[in-house]
């Protein structure tokens, strides 16, 4: 009992140090949005805003067009997600359950493109798109992301695992393959898809890099690329950067919150049935 | 629905799973592909659902070849081993999926698929999942699902494997009875002999990919076709002995010098010298006190100890072994010998059973394989 109790409290307070520890940023964030500019530069650091400053957010949305961003960052994330999960489907079917010549062959090359570091990509990519006329478009900042390599291999193991019994009896059922594709593989492999669907929109969301390279013009920026706004020459405005900061990862802390359940139980589940 | 294979074969690579199978089976029969494992029955059953295609050979559904028609348009049912209901949709859902495929308006659907429930006894089930199912409901929900076409033939792959004893009892049964409601020509595989036995009306029994013999299950059990067959069928299995034919009194001469003597009418091929294999079922043979032998001449009976004794109900299993080989035989439980005695084995010789040492073939002219089939006759 003692001992229960004992390990308990050890591991409760080991949480709570690390959950402090991740959190501790995002507090800092907040609490730099709410400062004046002196405040900030304040040696040593103040933990708490004498004042809370909430002009900070009023301000720094009138330094740039954030409403541009928003709508940019959300037609960028929705598309290529979107994107990426039909390829995904289709190329995670194709590759577990379909019989074509040099299947596996083909997996293995695809699984290889996962060894090439993605800034040796950039300047190819660039240069291709920029053959193509689409730099500082749509096109340039969704379509080279609507395929994961890591998200085909992710879901073809999760397809694999679904008894061949269920397509053969789809088949004598009358279901082809979209249909069987669409009406038992995807609800069974669900929290795969949701693991999926949540990584990819995260990383769009939060993509910076090649926004950055592609886009020109500010009506084409996202919002991580907007946030470069409040860096000048005469020097970086904090509180400024952090209210925007803040604002801009409001969403995907609500699409974490609504999603938690299936990604604990993606992960859960992905320890059991393999 | 009448089934014709056809010299039928499937190679998967260099291994021929089904080698030159050839069978009718007749409408409305419930027919057991019976094997141990690895001898292609399953293969067959796939091909027939056109999972498959055969590499060679044919298949005619009522006379129409079928090689080429996917399965959904075979007019099939099939229930897998391990039922493979949809886990994420409700009894109903699962039930009513293939009408679903076939475009069925909803009410008719929702009929249809209340009829199946009522067949197989599952309508308090019907809003559940299959993972809140018992195995013997799941079964039950499986065949419904692959009843509920109206199809005209029924597959079934080791349909009771997956049970526990028990159940496996009630779903024999419940099998029997179902096929009989719909009259479905309807196939099943299965590697245990017994559950083969009580449930089909014709055996097909297979090994390495070929027919071993197809016939009713008495007709196989008392005339099986091969050494193999008859070790197959048959629980305790039947004593195998080797034995040569010695025409001069018309005796079998056993390796310690036992001799019985056989009426070699109606056996063909039972030239002088011969090694044969002699089968003994372990319920067609007396067992005496040794003091009973004087009336009897000395080509009778095995004399032996009791070597093992095991009581299995109404009977009594037990070894005796003999100066050479072993027989395990099936005694009256009230007139059990004692372990160690020893004991006179009496063979009923018409039950004998003389397979060609060399193959295995049955060495009797009347051993009934129905399918010597369409294109092996002539």
């Amino acid at each position: 009992m003692i001992r229960d109790a004992l390990s308990k409290g050890t591991i409760y307070g080991l949480l709570f140090v690390g959950g402090g520890l991740m959190l501790l940023p995002f507090f800092w964030m907040l609490s730099t949005s709410l400062k004046t500019p002196n405040e900030v530069m304040l040696m040593p650091p103040r933990w708490f805003p004498a004042h809370a400053e909430w002009q900070n957010y009023v301000k720094a949305f009138q330094m740039a067009p954030f409403g541009r961003y928003l709508v940019n960052s959300v037609i960028v994330t929705v598309l290529s997600t979107l994107g990426e999960l039909i390829t995904t489907l289709l190329a995670a079917y194709a590759f577990s359950r379909l019989a074509f010549w040099g299947r596996d062959v083909l997996f293995s090359l695809l699984l290889g493109t996962m060894m090439v570091p993605g800034e040796v990509l950039l300047v190819p990519n660039y240069v291709t798109l920029s053959k193509l006329g689409w730099i500082d478009r749509y096109e340039a900042l969704i379509l080279p992301w609507t395929a994961s390599v890591f998200a085909i291999f992710l879901l073809r193991q999760h397809f694999l695992s679904v008894p061949k019994e269920l397509s053969y009896a789809a088949r004598v059922d009358g279901a082809g393959d979209f249909r069987f594709l669409r009406e038992v593989m995807v609800p069974i492999t669900r929290p795969a898809l949701v693991t999926i669907v949540l990584l990819k929109t995260i990383g769009s969301w939060n993509a910076f890099l090649w926004p950055l390279i592609v886009t020109n013009s500010r009506e084409m920026r996202t919002l991580p690329v907007g946030l470069t706004a409040f860096t000048t020459e005469a020097g970086t405005a904090y509180e400024l950067l952090m209210a925007a900061a803040a604002f801009v990862i409001l969403p995907m802390i609500i699409l974490f919150l609504m999603l938690q359940r299936h990604i604990v139980e993606g992960l859960s589940r992905a320890g059991i049935k393999g | 629905m009448r089934v014709e294979l056809d010299a039928v074969t499937m190679r998967f690579g260099d291994v021929a799973a089904v080698d030159g199978l050839s069978a009718t089976f007749e409408s409305g029969e419930l027919i057991g592909l019976l094997g141990p494992s690895g001898c292609g029955k399953s293969t067959t059953l796939f091909m027939l659902a056109g999972l498959y295609r055969p590499t060679s050979g044919e298949i005619r559904f009522d006379g129409t070849v079928v090689n080429d028609v996917p399965p959904e348009r075979r007019s099939i049912g099939m229930v897998f081993q391990n039922y493979a209901l949809y886990p994420h949709m409700t009894v109903f859902d699962n039930i009513a999926f293939p009408l679903r495929m076939q475009k069925v308006p909803k009410a008719e659907r929702q009929e249809r698929v209340l009829e199946m429930a009522r067949l197989v006894r599952i309508e308090h089930l019907l809003g559940r999942k299959p993972a809140q199912l018992s195995g013997g409901q799941q079964q039950r929900v499986a065949i419904a699902r692959s009843l509920v076409k109206r199809p005209k033939l029924l597959l079934l792959d080791e349909p009771l494997s997956n049970l526990d004893a028990r159940l496996r009892l009630e779903m024999r049964e419940e099998i029997r009875r179902i096929q009989r409601a719909v009259g479905i020509t309807t196939v099943f595989v299965t590697h245990d002999q017994e559950e083969a036995m009580s449930l089909s009306d014709r055996i097909l029994i297979m090994e390495g990919g070929r027919r071993q013999q197809f016939a009713a299950p008495q007709v196989m059990y008392d005339r099986p076709a091969s050494r193999f067959v008859a070790f197959f069928l048959g629980n305790p299995p039947i004593n195998l002995l080797s034995a040569r034919y010695r025409q001069d009194g018309s005796v079998l001469v056993f390796p310690d010098g036992t001799r019985l003597a056989v009426d070699p009418t109606p056996y063909a091929g039972l030239d002088d010298e011969l090694p044969v294999t002699v089968g003994i079922r372990p319920e067609a043979a007396t067992v005496q006190a040794p003091d009973e032998i004087r009336s009897l001449d000395d080509t009778g009976h095995f004399i032996g100890t009791v070597a093992y004794r095991e009581t299995i109900g109404r009977d009594t299993l037990i070894r005796v072994d003999l100066a050479e080989g072993v027989l395990r035989l099936l005694v009256p439980a009230h007139e059990t010998p004692p372990l160690g005695a020893r004991v006179v084995v009496i063979p009923d010789r018409t039950r004998l059973h003389l397979f060609r040492e060399s193959d295995g073939r049955a060495l009797h002219k009347d051993t009934p394989d129905d399918a010597q089939a369409t294109r092996r006759v002539g």
